[in-house]
């Protein structure tokens, strides 16, 4: 009678004990909601981080399951890097409430949201789900701008000495070695884009309405009627006369979507259609993801 | 040997060569390195100079993006609450063409209990709901929702959910209060409105009458560990159906553990398990048959211990772990319920009619969801249930419903969804019910509409 009592609480207790012992040098656990911010916290926080990311460049972050995962990964964060703006909006917060973990709840410290530190585009004047699925505070797709990602990596950077105080100098420094190197990234960018000026876009999502003036691309069609709203035959019938009038140059989509419409409007019209990644694959730097965005952009421009 | 020997040759010839000539080659080298290390500590020195320049370029962007980054309000990732508490309104409405009379319906070995049963025939209003919920501040979240429901002609308001929930507890500890579908099993704790089918499984209804909620206290706690583990406990009032009547304050208590994963990137789990128990039950009413004509109907009434025991099992699949095109979803399901006690028939005799009572049912179903378009959906379902009860007086037992008549109840159902966007869904359900000895084809017209903030749905 006694035994099996003893068994079942040991085993409670050593399920339970691990979590009250704690390392003064480990490392801080990072949640990043998309790969960006993964290659973001990597880059500032280097050998002091160990960073998780929710989603990878595969998949569309409006459309995420709460998995079993995610939420053992967002129970043991001590720091949470996520867009914000409602993107997460879907399933951030169910796997905020289920983690049990106090330190990356809203208004904490480890609670970080890009989206609060660089101003948002396309700020809808009138909220009406007629017009589709839109984010009340914005287009939050701005990783995808250069010179926003280098406000966020400050904030962040500020973050990061927040949460982990110890290593304040560590994260300065870092911060000071990313902003040069990717402000050096932004010279050669902005001179290897030159003949992506004036170039006329069709896009499938309205996802790159940060990178479009930056780049001088004009973006002339979407093939979602309303955003979130899949392609119906009508709608891409009058986008495809829309095109025969007055082309376009290229047909951007993002490598996570659906490309069945891109096809179809590339055969109708030879506009040659790229799936770009839209975010940073596994362990890819910030700089290698936005070398390999545009040497794809630019490859296609015969 | 033969390597040493050019070794020796150069040597003897070094040895040989003139000492004079010697020393001024060797300033001659001096000389040149020298202007070549005067030359180095040149570029050097305007190397560091450059790299102090653009590091100090790199601090001036740093100090002014943070001047920037200071401007803009703190608002933007929290959009949602500008309607706080974010409220949302489901609108449900559906058709069914259903050949057997609601008012005859029957899981023969199951005393119904609850909103269990068919549901009306032809066009109704199903369950319209008004949900509440916000951060109340940094430490708690709180919910409500408000269900509207005909009932013999009027609109019944009926307070489904009100609960309160930590969110800064720590440690993996959640506790929640108040009114809440209690997180036995799997389908249990979503909405009706998030369900795959028009539907609750036969064993749902069988069991919980279509849902077990409950006012109490819940506690989790997720382990940090990689596989996902969390550990449960509910202290329940027990004043609902499946418990008892509103005489009992024993309570009820759950305790239920969940693990999951990831396999690969495309491939996600659950499984649970989870015990349900209420001891010393008083008066606990269910449908049982339909008495026609008496003006006051018998009415069977439970007392004794009850004790459910659940396994659930949820599989999903999407490539590349991205839902939005296609997925996979494969559910399963299993309850056990064993009670002992007395079954008494109210209103009846005098004698009144009761008996002992020692039942055993139990019930499982199985479904699997294909989303095949990004805007449509297909399923399949299986439900079976059974029974074993025992008693005293047998009669008392058919009377009250808990006689399985010899029948398994089952019932197979499958579903077409399409979905115009996140916000809205209509459904095309068709059954093949045979819960009881008179099977049934049935078909459902089911459109489900939710107005306002944007839900985050459970796994």
């Amino acid at each position: 009678m006694f035994y099996p009592r003893i068994k079942t609480s040991a085993l409670l207790l050593a399920l339970i004990v691990p979590c009250f012992a704690h390392h003064a040098d480990a490392q801080i656990n990072v949640f990043a909601c998309e790969p960006e911010w993964a290659a973001l916290s990597r880059a500032l926080g280097a050998d002091k981080v160990k960073v998780t990311s929710a989603t990878t460049a595969m998949q569309d972050p409006h459309h995420i399951q709460a998995r079993p995962s995610l939420i053992a990964k967002m129970r043991r964060a001590d720091l949470l890097v996520c867009t914000g703006a409602d993107l997460e909006v879907g399933w951030l917060p169910l796997l905020l409430r289920k983690s049990g973990n106090g330190s990356v709840q809203p208004g904490q410290t480890g609670h970080f949201m890009a989206a609060d530190y660089v101003a948002l585009l396309e700020k809808p004047a009138v909220l009406d789900r007629s017009l589709g699925d839109i984010h009340v505070a914005g287009n939050p797709h701005f990783h995808l701008d250069p010179e926003r990602m280098l406000q966020v990596s400050v904030a962040l950077a500020d973050t990061l000495a927040k949460v982990d105080p110890a290593n304040q100098s560590h994260y300065q420094n870092n911060l000071a070695t990313f902003t040069q190197q990717w402000q050096e990234a932004i010279q050669q960018w902005q001179q290897r884009s030159q003949s992506l000026r004036g170039k006329r876009i069709v896009v499938s999502h309205n996802s790159w309405v940060y990178l479009e003036p930056w780049l001088g691309l004009i973006q002339v069609a979407t093939l979602e009627p309303k955003p979130g709203i899949p392609a119906s035959s009508a709608h891409l019938s009058k986008v495809l006369t829309k095109l025969k009038q007055n082309p376009a140059d290229m047909l951007l989509y993002a490598s996570y979507q659906n490309d069945k419409s891109a096809r179809w409007l590339t055969q109708k019209t030879t506009i040659p259609a790229v799936a770009l990644p839209f975010s940073p694959s596994k362990d890819e730097t910030l700089v290698q993801w936005f070398d390999r965005l545009l040497n794809q952009l630019l490859s296609i421009q015969s | 040997m033969l390597k040493a020997f050019p070794m020796a040759v150069i040597t003897a010839v070094l040895l040989m060569s003139d000492p004079v000539l010697a020393e001024t080659e060797i300033e001659l080298v001096k000389q040149q390195l020298d202007s070549l290390k005067r030359d180095y500590e040149q570029r050097i020195a305007a190397m560091e100079a450059r790299l102090l320049k653009t590091e100090e370029r790199a601090q001036q962007v740093i100090t002014e993006t943070r001047k920037i980054a200071a401007k803009p309000a703190r608002t933007n990732s929290v959009a949602q609450n500008k309607f706080n508490p974010a409220i949302s309104l489901i609108l449900d409405g559906r058709y069914a063409n259903v050949d057997n009379d609601p008012e005859d319906y029957e899981l023969p070995g199951f005393a119904l209990g609850g909103e269990s049963g068919l549901g009306s025939k032809g066009l109704s209003l199903g369950e319209s709901e008004l949900v509440l919920s916000a951060n109340i501040d940094d430490k708690f979240y709180g919910k409500a929702t408000i269900g509207f429901h005909n009932e013999d002609g009027g609109t019944e308001v009926d307070l489904e959910e009100a609960y309160i929930q930590t969110l800064g507890l720590g440690r993996g500890l959640t506790l929640k209060a108040g009114r809440f579908f209690s997180a036995m099993g799997y389908l249990n704790e979503q909405h009706a409105h998030a369900w795959d089918f028009a539907d609750a499984p036969l064993i749902y209804r069988g069991l919980f009458g279509d849902q077990l909620r409950d006012d109490g206290v819940q506690l989790t706690y997720v382990a940090p560990t990689d596989t996902f583990l969390q550990l449960g406990t509910e202290l329940l009032s027990g004043s609902r159906f499946p418990a008892g009547g509103e005489q009992n304050d024993m309570g009820a208590v759950t305790v239920f553990a969940n693990i999951g994963g990831d396999i690969g990137i495309a491939h996600s789990w659950q499984l649970g398990l989870s015990h349900w128990q209420a001891n010393n039950i008083e008066g606990r009413t269910s449908g049982g048959h339909a008495h026609g004509g008496s003006t006051t109907a018998e009415t069977p009434s439970f007392d004794g211990d009850s004790k459910i025991n659940a396994l659930d099992f949820v599989y999903k699949w999407a490539a590349n772990g991205n839902p939005k095109n296609q997925h996979l979803k494969f559910q399963f399901e299993y309850f056990d319920r064993k009670e002992d006690g007395t079954v008494t028939m109210l209103n009846s005799g005098p004698p009144i009619e009761t008996s002992s009572y020692d039942g055993h049912q139990k019930g499982w179903y199985t479904q699997a969801i294909y989303q095949f378009k990004p805007q449509w959906r297909a399923g399949l379902r299986y439900d079976q249930l059974d029974s074993n009860n025992k008693g005293f007086d047998g009669d008392v037992l058919g009377e009250a419903g808990l006689n399985n008549e010899g029948h398994i109840p089952k019932r197979t159902s499958a579903m077409i969804e399409w979905l115009p966007s996140e916000f809205s869904r209509v459904r095309l359900q068709y059954n093949r019910d045979e819960s009881y000895e008179t099977s049934d084809d049935q078909i459902m017209l089911q459109y489900t509409m939710s107005l306002g903030s944007h839900g985050a749905h459970l796994y």
